[in-house]
């Protein structure tokens, strides 16, 4: 049955703002996005939110809601307490532009700066052939549906906005690691992902993991794997020792 | 411009709960350790071969003689040094630079993040891109000593049965499986095993290796935990017989 609920909602844009709070009808079977458009069509008709397939397919949707980032489509009015005050406020990692919408531009700064899928020499689109165990890997992380719920989470940025120059967030690394296990991919990804992509910043403490809607396992899947790798590439003490002995480069 | 939010976090369930319980079981497990580390004594049991996993390989001049299986091949510790010294390095550096047990401190006890959507303390933050994290990029290096060291404990397992069965047998042989379990489930193992490799297609038996060892690896923090808790009570068990206060349980013999 329906009842009216507390919601706080953080509205404002650039030049400053803060949380307001509202009663507003919740109905059964709601999720946090639907109360919000109530909230749109009777009380605060110029309340910016960004939304579109309502099905958690978009990605765009992201906020955060009683701290928590997740999606307002996906999140059920069910898990509160009808008591309790639910607190929605934007991504804090991104700059504000109003309300809850945040410029997510930094993000595809991020994606440009990966060079792109590289197949080998002479083979063009049409002629890619390749065994499914082979593409299985980067697969699950082609299920991520842009939310960018995983940097918005990730300390490095979140904590410390001088870090956004040098580091691409859960969500580039994890496109790199992509590319990486292509079986068709034959560009070298794994000295730029420690020096240009800012891998070392990831201390896997899994924040990315957790907030994923996709459930893509990206900590254990991607950024570990790569630290792998670079490990392989980078820190290995005896082929480090052979190209001192060997004077190779 | 973010958008202005004093509050550190805005969450409002208790975020702190884990990473204080994390901080309080890693502490009470350090303090046991060093305790019988020091202790330098009640790790073998001599009726019944029992040496507890701390204590292996004992390889210094004080450990006593039916206790080492492998020959006191070190001089005698200086000090209040006790056998364990030698290893511990290595059993200390493999879990220290798991990446499990790193997740766990770098959020218990650094507060980097103390939990997600938490803001952390710190002014300043560089990740493992310097000395002395960047040393983490070793741990498969533990990894190879740790495994080394496992198999150790599998032997010292092994001849404890050469008196018959007791509780302390059974005591030790889970002790290897969960230590073998968390061992082979370790990342750097996983991508050692097959995770390094582009095309699995071209090595069947490596897959194979790599999906068996993925399976286990979805459950490396509870295999970090099972084993790190069991050594300490195996150490326990094999203490309490050694010192007398309780008497193994026989099945056989
Ligand atoms: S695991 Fe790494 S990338 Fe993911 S949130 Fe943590 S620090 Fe960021
Ligand atoms: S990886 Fe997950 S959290 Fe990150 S952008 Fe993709 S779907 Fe969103
Ligand atoms: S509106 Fe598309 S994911 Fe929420
Ligand atoms: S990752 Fe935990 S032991 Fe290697």
């Amino acid at each position: 049955m329906g009842y009216q609920g507390h919601f706080r909602v953080w509205r404002g844009s650039d030049q400053g703002g803060g949380l307001e709070d509202f009663t507003v009808e919740v109905n059964e079977g709601e999720v946090v996005l639907d109360v919000i458009h109530r909230l749109q069509a009777t009380q605060t008709p110029d309340l910016a939110v960004r939304w579109n397939c309502k099905a958690g397919k978009c990605g765009s949707c992201s906020a955060e809601i009683n701290g928590k980032p997740r999606l307002l489509c996906m999140t059920r009015m069910s898990v509160f307490a009808e008591d309790e005050t639910v607190t929605v406020t934007p991504m804090r990692t991104f700059p504000v532009i109003r309300d809850l919408v945040t410029d997510v531009s930094y993000n595809y700064r991020k994606a440009r700066e990966i060079p792109s899928f590289r197949p080998p020499a002479g083979v063009g689109p049409g002629e890619y052939r390749m065994q499914q165990v082979d593409v299985e890997r980067s697969q699950e992380f082609r299920k991520c549906i842009e939310c960018f719920l995983c940097n918005n989470t990730c300390h490095v940025i979140r904590d410390h906005e001088e870090n956004k120059e040098s580091f691409a967030g859960p969500r580039f690394l994890m496109r790199v690691a992509e590319l990486e296990m292509h079986p068709l991919d034959e560009a070298d990804r794994v000295g730029e992902v420690q020096s240009s992509h800012g891998l070392g910043l990831c201390n896997i403490t899994k924040c990315c993991t957790d907030v994923c809607p996709e459930h893509i396992k990206i900590t254990d899947n991607a950024l570990i794997p790569m630290k792998e790798r670079v490990a392989d590439q980078r820190y290995d003490p005896l082929v480090w020792l052979g190209n001192k002995l060997f004077r190779r480069s | 411009m973010r958008a202005q939010i004093a509050q550190r976090t805005l969450r409002t369930d208790r975020w702190w709960l884990p990473p204080l319980t994390t901080f309080v079981g890693l502490l009470l497990i350090s303090i046991y350790a060093a305790v019988r580390t020091f202790m330098g004594d009640h790790y073998w049991v001599d009726e019944y071969r029992y040496l507890t996993p701390m204590y292996s390989p004992c390889l210094t001049e004080e450990c006593l003689p039916n206790a080492a299986h492998f020959g006191r091949i070190l001089p005698e510790l200086p000090g209040f040094l006790t056998p364990p010294v030698i290893i511990i390095p290595f059993l200390l550096g493999f879990r220290v630079t798991c990446y499990y047990y790193r997740k766990a401190y770098y959020r218990a006890a650094w507060l980097s993040p103390p939990a997600c959507a938490v803001a952390e303390p710190h002014a300043k933050y560089t990740g493992e891109t310097r000395f002395p994290l960047i040393a983490q990029n070793l741990h498969r290096y533990f990894f190879y000593a740790a495994s080394f060291l496992l198999l150790i404990n599998i032997y010292d397992t092994a001849f404890a049965f050469s008196t018959g069965i007791g509780l302390g047998n059974v005591v030790l042989l889970v002790n290897v499986g969960l230590l073998g379990a968390y061992t082979l489930s370790c990342h750097s193992c996983r991508h050692i095993a097959g995770g390094r490799l582009k095309h699995f297609s071209k090595h069947p038996v490596r897959y194979w290796a790599w999906t068996r060892i993925s399976k286990l690896n979805a459950k490396h923090m509870q295999l970090a935990w099972a084993s790190l808790i069991f050594v300490c009570l195996t150490d326990l068990y094999v203490a309490l017989v050694a010192s007398g206060t309780i008497s193994d349980l026989r099945f056989v013999n």
